[in-house]
């Protein structure tokens, strides 16, 4: 991801949104994260061809949101965003898979069509789901949580300070590239050489600052161990939340609710 | 109260490529003291700082920091009772939030979650940020980063106060509350800096670093007297030592000290 990319995600609206007082934000981090990953597994486990019935799964981070106050369209601007990775990753299976599966009157639909309707279908449900998480949580509770649920501590602790110094990462790099570009007229010059060099310089001023900011830490006593100050405890309200939405998860899972849905609309009228 | 004392002999430091820093430096420093370290641009300001909470260690030489001598043994005891504010803020506020920030230090003392709180939101309160508890540190502006980085050290309630370039990059009336915010401090104070008058403000002594040695160390208003002393330093009289920019009248800077009688 290049810097403008960084900007263009805005983890500050992210932060912002992540510091409310709504009931989805007292919850427990742990069980949010929990429930989160459960909805990831079932979604993820769905058939190659599957696209209808991943459908009621959109509850989970529309209800997220909107318990959350999380601006729907903020999230849809954020999957928007990241969406190309995913067509990437599903644009070839039309050509490759030519199977017909169904035909609506004269146009056929091949199995490779679906399987890319399914790609996008998981990745905006995963996707929305990991970014609502993180909207009605906090970055950094998230990290927390994972500490607390047993994820190893140097792995979170590296994801914290990746977050931290993403924006001075940011900040720096910008610098560097406006440095170029105001002495390099019309873009001209001697561009992947100096590229070269302005990533080594990146690299050098990242090690001296990570050895900085040991020392920081080393002068206030830091052995190895990160610890947050966080009084807070799982309670009776977090683990009904993460039971009734698990349930739910699994019910949908094992049953297709949009098609018992369409049969019992479609029996009514029968 | 001993422990208020920083007393260095004869210390040398050489980088490990073998540029040398300090070449043969004393002084001590007694309880309650308010010292500058003055000096051109390598005059080793810096290195010398970082030897006084053991981020480096002598080569040769010996430093004594409150009741014991600097040593691996020693190091947790000497980094209680010297709180360090580095340059830049952005190196020493590293946590989640403000309130992480400050809360570090005491948290890997041990303290017990309340007295940590307590610590926090005092130390927060001196320096006038209270308000920004809950505030991740990179949104925060250049004068409000620094007041937090001081408030992450007072916070484990430190005997010596030792900062690197206090005023740098804060605006003139940030530089002020900060330079009022220090003269409350009854800590013993170090400041390597450069910005003199904030030097004539707060400390009473000041040490002139040259390439590693002490070129001086005395009362301030000597110091900043001495011309030949500060153009080979590198260093000029602070700017209220100098005369009007119109008129050329040189004002008196000290009760019953005439400027004039030195040049």
């Amino acid at each position: 991801m290049n810097a403008i990319n960084i900007q263009a995600f805005d983890f500050g609206a992210l932060d912002r949104l992540s510091r409310q007082n709504t009931p989805v934000h007292r919850l427990d981090g742990r069980a949010k994260l929990l429930t989160t990953l459960i909805f990831i597994v079932t979604v993820v486990s769905f058939g190659r061809y599957e696209v209808s019935s991943m459908m009621p799964f959109l509850i989970y981070p529309v209800a997220l949101c909107a318990l959350g106050n999380i601006p729907f369209s903020f999230l849809v601007r954020k999957i928007l965003l990241v969406a190309p990775f995913a067509v990437l990753i599903g644009v070839f299976n039309p050509i490759l898979d030519r199977q017909i599966l169904t035909s609506l009157g004269p146009l056929e639909i091949t199995g490779g069509w679906v399987s890319l309707a399914s790609i996008m279908v998981r990745f905006v449900l995963t996707v929305g789901a990991a970014l609502t998480l993180v909207a009605v949580t906090g970055f950094n509770a998230v990290c927390a949580a994972m500490e607390k649920l047993g994820a190893p501590r140097i792995f979170v602790m590296q994801l914290m300070f990746l977050y931290r110094y993403l924006f001075v990462l940011m900040d720096e790099s910008i610098r560097l590239v406006r440095a170029r570009a105001l002495r390099t007229f019309n873009g001209k010059g001697p561009g992947f050489h100096t590229f070269g060099s302005m990533v080594g310089h990146l690299l050098l001023r990242t090690l001296d600052r990570a050895q900085r900011i040991h020392m920081a830490m080393r002068c206030r006593g830091f052995s190895g161990e990160l610890r947050v100050f966080k009084p807070r405890s799982f309670g009776l309200g977090d683990a009904a939340f993460v039971l009734g939405w698990s349930v739910l998860f699994i019910g949908m899972r094992l049953f297709n609710l949009t098609r018992l849905i369409g049969e019992m609309v479609t029996g009514f009228f029968a | 109260m001993s422990h208020h004392i920083i007393e260095a002999k004869d210390i040398y430091y050489a980088y490990p490529d073998g540029t040398p820093a300090l070449m043969g430096i004393s002084f001590r420093i007694t309880h309650g003291e308010s010292v500058a370290v003055i000096g051109a641009n390598g005059a080793g300001k810096s290195t010398l700082l970082q030897h006084l909470n053991g981020c480096l260690f002598p080569k040769a030489g010996s430093l004594r920091i409150g009741d014991s001598p600097l040593k691996k043994s020693t190091l947790n005891a000497i980094r209680r009772t010297v709180g360090m504010v580095f340059q830049d803020p952005d190196d020493q506020l590293f946590m989640p939030t403000v309130f992480d920030d400050v809360a570090f230090g005491p948290l890997n003392q041990g303290l017990p979650p309340d007295e940590v709180a307590s610590r926090v939101n005092r130390a927060l309160e001196i320096v006038g940020a209270a308000h920004l508890k809950n505030r991740p540190p990179y949104k925060l502006s250049g004068g409000e980063k620094r007041a937090v980085s001081i408030a992450t050290v007072l916070s484990m309630s430190p005997d010596i106060l030792v900062m690197d370039e206090p005023t740098s990059n804060l605006d003139p009336r940030s530089r002020r509350q900060l330079i009022e915010m220090l003269k409350t401090f009854k800590h013993t104070k170090i400041f390597a800096t450069h910005d003199l008058d904030f030097v004539l403000d707060l400390c009473e002594r000041s040490i002139v670093l040259m390439q590693g040695r002490v070129a001086a160390d005395g009362p301030t208003v000597e110091i900043m007297g001495h011309q030949a002393l500060l153009e080979e330093s590198h260093l000029e009289k602070p700017l209220r030592m100098q005369g009007c920019p119109v008129c050329g009248k040189v004002f008196q800077v000290i009760p019953d000290h005439d400027p004039e009688s030195r040049s």
